[in-house]
């Protein structure tokens, strides 16, 4: 299990990193925290001609407040959602899924920025960025442009980021005081890839929900809204009916691939269960 | 003996709960392990591996990864076949088994996807890997037979086409009265199991550093094992080399198991590439080579019944086993030890009379099977304690009443088991009665019932189990394997007055070195941190059979007694001679040589060592000072020594996603002699962890082309901290009265019996739900499954 | 076409402070941290036992905090300062710790627990008194084979009592 051999360029500002990306013909990574990016490399799944490190672009760092937005760096390592004053005010549910993020040393190196970019469907942030209707700055070619996190999941590990693109920062609306939170999932054990999970952003309004934003993961190609179930809860308020029908409408928003240890029924029941107790939590909480 | 119980006096170490002396230096990260070991011009291999379980080699093209800088060798089958005589994994007591002569690299065939075909040597593993994707192979894919039930279909695809089946092994055991038996019960319960295989998974990869010396025709290994007479003795023979000539080196093993006593192909090519190239070879497993390539265990379906009076009481089993093993039986152990024990384990705690069991041992293309911790226990004990179970329920009886009125009686002893095992003395209703006081069971039942009545479905679940440790030659010797049963250590008084202890007994974290230095220095009299004890190099310590199937302690733990009381003797005999006393009026006490009648202190042993070698002038004419002894001792009397234990366990199933929550474990064992406390409850507690991964987590799983599809350790789950539980440890000591020690293993209780409680205690709790659980790992989609969730 | 696709055999020079040491070596951009420090700088206390991250073994201290030694690439730790289990023992930092395991037979076979230590000297330095449960989330990435966890557990809450009386004992007046 040894990597390919590459060369190494350790970049020191978005234009820099991404001219080293053109120069290699794009036949290059960015390598961010590298948590899942040093193991393919290892299998040689992957085997770039270059290395390019990112994690000395001082621009791509740091979490603050802009506008009613919080904008938090894409080199914001996993364990700063943890630590991080703003992002436990104003993205709540980021502070709430980081625990579930892998293990505590993985989250000392791994980022907010790499794993969105990565997109990996099992993964709690990708996820959560449907559920805070986020939006993803990307640095590219025409500078700067903002993705909103609907439109950034496209399909299996690809997204809204074209060759030598760099994602620079994700923003957040900033959590209010009327909305409600709620995270979980069920994993085999403490850190894995879970068999699904879920979180959701409710605003409320006396008792009801107005709106709620509920994003799955572990549920197929890429991260995934329920759409059908948001509908059923929206502008109710949520009670043991209610939480009945919106696990019904699951059925309409996931449809699970196969896999040897979780078949499709399975992954859509735990869905289910899952959908199920969030709301409940949500309800003693709206 | 009140020497050997008695804690008051000074250097009574047995008994005691003494820190491991050596392992002050892993804690400092100063371990040696092969994985460490650096040798002046050494190089790298690595190998590249079949993607298919079952081809034909049509060619093999290796000409660019020969030309690539930095590469010195690029092996293949036939290359490593011209120096390494083939081996074939059978024993002469397994009368009738076959299993096809195996080399390094194959020749022609692969049989598993993973198996090593080319060899590359380079100057760096990163070197030798990138060698091995300039090397092509061509083959013409052959049918694989992958499934266990599928191997023993007739008409199936042959996994070796010389072969008239795929049939490696079968056996029967009739003890008669079984059709009868049956016949006549009020009740007969009937279940089929199924056990996922499982591998090992220690945490160093294995690791062999191969080092020939052309000119004097040497050979060194330093190699990560726990066999190393073994591998001396194999490496002599396959090689040509004389056995005095090589060396193999075992020094820190990174876990081992069960799983590093086994040749593997890689390991068996790794000498013979130093012995090609004549400069040490380095080989390291990496994590994805380990899942493909170490061996694997337990794959079982058994089925099974058991027929019960009306009071409960167990008239007979009839037991089906069948175990697929690989391509190959496993060499020198052979790959069907597992499945022998299982249908001779199987009722071993019950006073029944009526016992059948047919034993069906099957080739597949998969990765070979054979020796894991608890061999074959843990499926003997699961298929046992589920039944008996099941049994309990079928008559209205608590599982507690069902094994008090079947467990044999303490004071029933010497008996014999159905299937033939003698048992000297074993304790299964003290430690019934025991585990029942440390679970305060009727308190769990209560809080079971009231937390049912909130939809919280709790699990209670017991497994009784006999373990089998210190075997003498009727496990290996007498089936033609030159696997010792016996063990040597040299005993020497050093100059200074102190002792040095080389032993055959190997050290793998389980604290071998620890208890040999308290019975040295406990026999002797002398305090521990003046003992030193070596292990793990063949050049070094006497022959022996190192450590596997619980021996160290019995057998390595013995042959370091009664060499310390040779040893002892002979200087008092020096004592009496300078003192003017009979040997026999004195005794070594801290270190003094005192009057046994008054306890006044006479002589330092230092004194007397220092007399011995530097002054022996002034010793009597005639006069030579044995300062060390060697000495061996093989066990005799019964051919094992049995123990016995149970376990208990209490979970919580969540009924609506299938997951299970372990709450808390009991262990009541009975090992007897307990030499080092804390070191027993250790081995217990890694033992039952072991037991608790296989019932929930692990499981090699493959496609239906025979590809693993978990064998990585972000996917094949072992067991973690967060998940395991606190685990509560009672003991009854029922010493064996075959050594003077006492002593019995202690190392694969805990594994033998987990999985089963885990089992018994799912089903405990599902049973409310009419929902059963018969297949181990138990895991979320088979307990959902079973409730008919999705 | 840049030099620097070309150079991707050539060894460059990393420089960094290991165990309060400056230390400069030569490395291949593909080497592992763990690879560096095990190879290089002889520092074997540091293990190998998955290189993907999932065992915990290859643990170190990277500016102070921990870091899997199969995860990052050498050269990415250039300027940077590292501790491992030699720095760490030498230096007193953990002598508590390692007491403890010793004492409590906290380990086997000894391969995961250099690993095991440079986390729970993470873990004692964020909580004080960190629950059993707390103990074994932070555990969660270790894997270890021997112990079965709970002398672990036990060795790692004996050291942050110890800690957390003699802090006491420390803050409240004579």
């Amino acid at each position: 299990m040894k990597a390919r051999a590459f060369s190494y360029h350790r970049a020191h500002s978005v234009d820099d990193a991404r001219e080293a990306h053109a120069r290699s013909g794009d036949d290059a990574r960015y390598i961010a925290g590298g948590q899942s990016l040093v193991p393919a490399l290892a299998l040689r799944l992957q085997a770039p001609r270059i290395l390019i490190d990112i994690n000395h672009i001082e621009e791509l760092r740091g979490v603050r407040c802009d506008g009613e937005w919080l904008r938090i760096g894409a080199l914001t390592r996993h364990c700063e959602m943890l630590t991080d004053p703003l992002i436990a005010e104003f993205a709540p549910l980021l502070r709430a899924a980081a625990p579930f993020v892998a293990h505590p040393a993985i989250r000392n190196r791994g980022t907010l920025g790499g794993s969105v970019a990565l997109a990996d469907p099992a993964s709690e942030f990708p996820a959560m960025m449907l559920a805070l209707d986020a939006e993803i700055e990307i640095a590219g070619t025409s500078g700067r442009r903002r993705v909103r996190a609907d439109d950034f999941f496209i399909d299996l590990f690809e997204t809204a980021v074209g060759p030598g693109e760099i994602v620079t920062a994700i923003l957040v609306p900033r959590f209010r005081c009327n909305q409600r939170i709620c995270f979980d999932e069920l994993a085999r054990r403490r850190g894995d890839y879970a068999l699904v999970g879920c979180g959701m952003l409710a605003t409320c309004k006396d008792g009801l929900v107005e709106t709620i934003r509920i994003a799955f993961f572990s549920v197929g190609n890429v991260p995934t809204r329920a759409r059908s179930a948001e509908a059923v809860v929206s502008g109710a308020r949520i009670d043991a009916d209610r939480i009945v029908a919106a696990q019904a409408a699951l059925d309409r928003d996931l449809a699970p691939p196969e896999s040897d240890e979780v078949p499709p029924a399975m992954r859509l029941h735990l869905a289910r269960v899952l959908l199920g107790r969030l709301l409940a939590r949500m309800s003693e909480a709206a | 003996m009140n020497a050997l119980t008695s804690l008051d006096r000074p250097n009574s170490y047995i008994g005691r709960s003494v820190p491991r002396p050596n392992a002050k230096r892993l804690l400092a990260g100063r371990g040696r392990y092969v994985t460490d070991i650096r040798l002046p011009r050494m190089l790298h291999a690595a190998f590249l591996r079949s993607p298919y379980a079952h081809a034909r080699i049509i060619s093999i093209d290796v000409d660019a990864a020969r030309a690539l800088a930095g590469v010195h060798l690029v092996a293949t089958g036939a290359d490593i076949a011209r120096i390494c005589a083939p081996w074939t994994g059978t024993l002469d007591h397994f009368k009738g088994m076959t299993s096809e002569p195996q080399l390094p690299l194959p020749l022609d065939r692969v049989v598993w996807a993973g198996q090593a075909v080319v060899a590359v040597v380079a100057e760096s593993r990163a070197l030798a890997e990138d060698a091995l994707e300039l090397i092509s192979i061509g083959y013409e894919e052959l049918p694989a037979v992958v499934d266990l039930d599928a191997a023993r279909q007739p008409g199936t695809p042959r996994v070796n086409p010389s072969g008239t089946s795929n049939i490696c092994f079968r056996t029967q055991l009739d003890s008669g009265g079984v059709d009868e038996a049956f016949a006549s019960a009020a009740h007969v319960v009937e279940e089929e199991f199924s056990f996922g295989r499982h591998t090992p998974v220690t945490l160093e990869p294995r690791a062999i550093v191969a080092d020939y010396d052309a000119e004097s025709g040497s050979l060194t290994v330093h190699h990560a094992t726990q066999t190393p007479y073994q591998f001396q003795d194999l490496y002599a023979r396959h090689y040509g080399i004389p056995e005095a000539r090589v060396r193999v080196i075992a020094p820190d093993i990174g876990g081992s198991f069960g799983m590093k006593l086994h040749v593997y192909h890689e390991d068996m090519a790794v000498v013979g590439l130093s012995i090609l190239l004549a400069r040490p070879v380095k080989y390291v497993a990496d994590r994805i080579e380990s899942f493909v390539s170490d061996i694997h265990a337990r794959d079982h379906h058994v089925r099974a019944r058991m027929a019960v009076d009306v009071e409960g009481k167990i008239l007979a089993m009839d037991i089906h086993d069948a175990t697929a093993i690989g391509a190959f039986s496993t060499y020198p152990r052979t790959s069907v030890v597992e499945g022998n024990q299982v249908v001779r384990l199987i009722g071993a705690p019950y006073d029944f009379k009526s016992y059948r069991a047919v034993l069906e041992v099957v080739f597949q293309n998969k990765v070979q099977t054979s020796q894991y911790r608890a061999v074959g226990h843990p499926i003997a004990c699961a298929v046992t304690e589920r039944m008996v179970d099941l049994a309990a329920s079928q008559v209205g009886i608590d599982p507690f009443t069902m094994r008090a009125r079947n467990v044999i009686a303490d004071n029933a002893y010497p008996t014999a088991s159905p299937t033939g095992y003698k048992f000297e003395a074993l304790s299964h209703e003290i430690c019934l009665q025991r585990l029942r006081g440390i679970m305060d069971y009727d308190a769990l039942r209560t809080e079971q019932a009231e937390l049912r009545q909130r939809g919280i479905h709790r699990g209670i679940g017991i497994a009784t189990f006999v373990e089998i440790t210190n075997p003498s030659p009727a496990f290996y010797g007498v089936g033609g394997a030159r696997i010792s049963s016996q063990d040597g250590a040299t005993l020497s008084l050093t100059p200074s007055g102190e002792v040095r202890c080389a032993i055959s007994v190997t050290e793998q974290g389980q604290g071998t070195e620890a208890i040999i230095g308290q019975i040295v220095a406990d026999q002797l009299g002398v305090a521990q941190d003046h003992v030193k004890v070596i292990t793990g190099d063949t050049e070094v310590t006497p022959h022996g059979g190192a450590t596997w199937a619980c021996r160290g302690a019995g057998i390595g733990g013995e042959t370091a007694l009664q060499a310390a009381r040779r040893l002892k003797a002979n200087i008092l005999e020096i004592a009496g001679l300078i003192l003017q006393e009979q040997p026999s009026a004195l005794d070594i006490i801290d270190g003094q040589v005192v009057g046994v009648a008054t306890g006044q202190l006479r002589l330092p042993v230092a004194e007397i060592a220092r007399i011995a070698y530097f002054r022996s002038d002034t010793l009597p004419p005639g006069t030579q000072a044995q300062l060390t002894v060697s000495h061996h001792f093989a066990p005799q009397g019964y051919p094992f020594a049995f123990t016995n234990g149970i376990q208990g366990c209490y979970l919580e199933v969540d009924v609506h996603t299938g997951f299970i929550k372990l709450l808390k474990h009991y262990v009541v064992e009975d090992c007897g002699r307990i030499i080092n406390p804390m070191l027993v409850d250790e081995q217990l507690r890694g033992g039952v962890v072991q037991g608790l991964g296989a019932a929930l987590f692990e499981e090699c799983r493959y496609g239906e082309t025979g590809q693993l599809l978990n064998g990585s350790l972000a996917d094949y789950l072992v067991p973690m901290a967060m998940e395991m539980p606190d685990i509560i440890i009672d003991h009854v000591e029922t010493p064996t009265a075959d050594t003077i020690l006492g002593a019995k293993g202690c190392g694969e209780a805990g594994t033998a019996a987990a999985s089963a409680c885990v089992l018994n205690a799912v089903n405990d709790a599902l049973a409310p739900l009419a929902a059963s659980i018969n297949a181990i790992p138990i895991t979320p989609a088979r307990v959902l499954k079973a409730l008919g969730r999705y | 076409m840049s030099s620097e696709i070309d150079d991707a055999e050539e060894a460059v020079r990393v420089r960094f402070t290991v165990n309060g040491r400056k230390v400069a070596c030569e490395v291949a951009p593909r080497d592992t941290l763990v690879d560096c420090l095990r190879n290089a700088l002889e520092l074997t206390g540091t293990h190998a036992g998955c290189e993907m991250g999932a065992c915990g073994a290859c643990l170190v201290q990277l500016d102070g905090r921990a870091v899997h030694g199969c995860l990052m690439f050498a050269v990415q730790a250039d300027g940077a300062r590292i501790d491992t289990i030699e720095g760490l023992s030498e230096s007193g930092a953990i002598a508590d710790l390692q007491a403890e395991f010793h004492r409590r037979n906290a380990l086997q076979c000894g391969f995961c627990t250099p690993g095991m230590l440079i986390n729970a000297h993470e873990l004692l330095s964020r909580l004080t008194e960190p629950s059993r449960a707390a103990i074994r989330d932070a555990l969660s990435g270790n894997f270890c084979r021997c112990t079965g966890y709970e002398a672990i557990v036990d060795a790692i809450a004996a050291v942050a009592d110890a800690r957390a009386a003699k802090a006491s004992q420390e803050g409240s007046p004579g």
